[in-house]
């Protein structure tokens, strides 16, 4: 009986969190301009949107907001590994917390005011804002996630192995190389897709950063258009393949992370 | 050069590079809020600002009704949310990990995605937009940040407090009051941060649920910054940043805060 409500409650609270999510897929498959009135199933939608040129700002904010994701993801995730292999081997106790403390800030603070701050600091050095000052504003973010990614990795290593590495002849970068990134691929690769995730997530931070160029990111352009009136239909499908996409990766990082657990039981 | 080498060699020099992007991309920028709240449109100091702040009735009262929806939108979260953690996180009554990944993927779905499918659900039901689809459509996008470091903490909990409790003769309500529920107060707390800071400080969510009739304190901010006053903007960032840090002067426990949890 417990259990039963338990599952009773759980599923009930499921399902108002999905509602808003279902509501626009199913209604991704018909053509009506206006969300509730269905014109009879059709792909329409779907077809128009990946049609070139009828909805061409869209598609090109979807690709920056993937361009951005990939490319910021990538880097946070190549420096911040450096990073936290770097401050995990700093011995001064104050010199290491401090640094612990900077990674923290951008994590505990509003995405409001990590914005508003980056915009200041482009404003003030004079530097245009656009592609470049964007992505720099999505590593900044990002990085520090990763640094608390791997961090718990290089934890679990055993200290002695790179030290034997060197003994043995390697150079500092081939024991990097062969010897640590091997045993922090995980966090790193949990860093990446949570980097990646957080970039095509964001809008507080992106808003601030586009400039005046006429970019747009995903979340940007929906934005903008919700402001316009009347949503773009092709939003609809949009919504329910990002959806789908996220649900798969998550899926994807779950199984993985199961398996893993389960031969290093083994 | 070999003394170059020899510094490149040691791991602990690698933090170097991040220590200057930390400086150059997160303290310098908030050091220029400062910089900019106490400033006046020719550039020199003044508290032109402040002034401005405190005779304007319009911003404060923002701030306090903020104050007040982040209440009872956090509040709301505790009371849904608890239970569906400790659900979660009991291996008697659940014990799929994918339900847990369920409730938390929300998180993960762009936050003008899931605010847009809210409304569009509160206009297909006719629901007219206002402050209770406020209320609604906030819980909607924080819950999962209240349930994911409460199920964290939960999950973590040594069982072997609650058996001993129970050996002791405890009835299962004592055993939540005094066992459980203390021990996972720090996931609630980092809960409390992870919702109430947030909802002040939004602004596109907020215009979406209300049909931009409702602001928060974050839509201000937007506002000034976007029209060009960003000095203004600036001493409202800085107020924010305040509110922030003296709520995490109360949270000190930043593994449960991170979204790391998920994956």
């Amino acid at each position: 009986m417990k259990s039963f409500l338990a599952k009773a409650y759980l599923w009930v609270l499921l399902i108002m969190l999905y509602a808003p999510i279902l509501l626009i897929a199913i209604f991704s498959f018909t053509e009506a301009k206006v969300l509730g009135n269905w014109n009879g199933f059709s792909f329409g939608l779907y077809r128009s949107l990946f049609t070139l040129g009828s909805h061409t700002s869209l598609m090109d904010a979807v690709a920056n907001t993937l361009i951005i994701g990939l490319v910021s993801s990538t880097f946070a995730t190549l420096h911040g590994t450096i990073s936290a292999i770097g401050i995990f081997n700093i011995r001064n106790k104050k010199i290491k917390g401090t640094m612990s403390t900077l990674n923290n800030i951008s994590i505990l603070n509003a995405d409001i005011i990590t914005g508003v701050s980056l915009f200041l600091l482009f404003v003030s050095l004079g530097v245009t804002q656009g592609y470049v000052t964007l992505t720099l504003a999505h590593i900044t973010f990002c990085t520090p996630y990763v640094v608390l990614s791997v961090m718990p990795r290089l934890q679990q290593m055993n200290p002695n192995t790179y030290e034997a590495a060197l003994d043995l002849g390697a150079t500092p970068f081939q024991a990097l190389w062969k010897v640590i990134i091997p045993q922090v691929k995980g966090g790193m690769v949990a860093g990446f897709i949570l980097s990646f995730l957080l970039s095509i997530d964001d809008f507080e931070v992106s808003v601030f950063n586009l400039g005046t160029n006429g970019l747009q990111t995903l979340s940007t352009f929906i934005y903008a258009d919700s402001r316009k009136g009347g949503l773009t239909p092709e939003l609809r499908p949009l919504i329910t393949i990002f959806f789908l996409i996220i649900l798969a990766i998550l899926i994807y990082a779950n199984v993985k992370s199961a398996k893993q657990k389960k031969t290093s039981k083994a | 050069m070999k003394k170059f080498f020899s510094f490149l060699s040691r791991r602990s020099s690698w933090s170097v590079p991040y220590f200057i992007f930390l400086l150059i991309f997160i303290v310098l920028p908030l050091f220029l809020i400062l910089v900019y709240a106490f400033r006046n449109q020719e550039g020199q100091f003044s508290l032109e600002n402040v002034k401005t702040f405190l005779a304007e009735k319009e911003t404060i009262n923002t701030l306090l009704y903020s104050i007040g929806i982040a209440l009872i939108n956090t509040l709301i979260c505790i009371i849904l949310g608890y239970p569906t953690a400790y659900i979660l996180s009991n291996s008697k009554l659940n014990q799929s990990k994918v339900m847990v990944a369920l409730f938390l993927m929300p998180m993960l779905i762009n936050v003008l995605m899931r605010t847009l499918a809210t409304v569009a659900l509160f206009g297909f039901l006719n629901v007219p937009l206002g402050q209770t689809t406020l209320i609604f459509g906030m819980v909607y996008n924080y819950l999962p940040f209240m349930i994911l470091p409460i199920y964290v903490v939960l999950n973590k909990l040594d069982k072997s407090y609650i058996e001993a409790a129970q050996d002791l003769g405890a009835n299962p309500i004592t055993v939540f009051v005094k066992v459980t529920m203390p021990l996972s107060m720090p996931g609630v707390v980092s809960g409390i941060m992870m919702v109430f800071m947030p909802t002040i400080s939004t602004f596109a969510i907020a215009e979406l649920l209300t049909m931009n009739n409702i602001k928060l304190f974050g839509t201000i901010i937007q506002e000034n910054i976007n029209n060009g006053m960003w000095n203004y903007g600036a001493l409202l960032s800085l107020i924010m940043l305040i509110l922030i840090f003296v709520t995490n002067i109360f949270n000190d426990d930043k593994e449960t805060s991170s979204v790391g949890g998920l994956i």
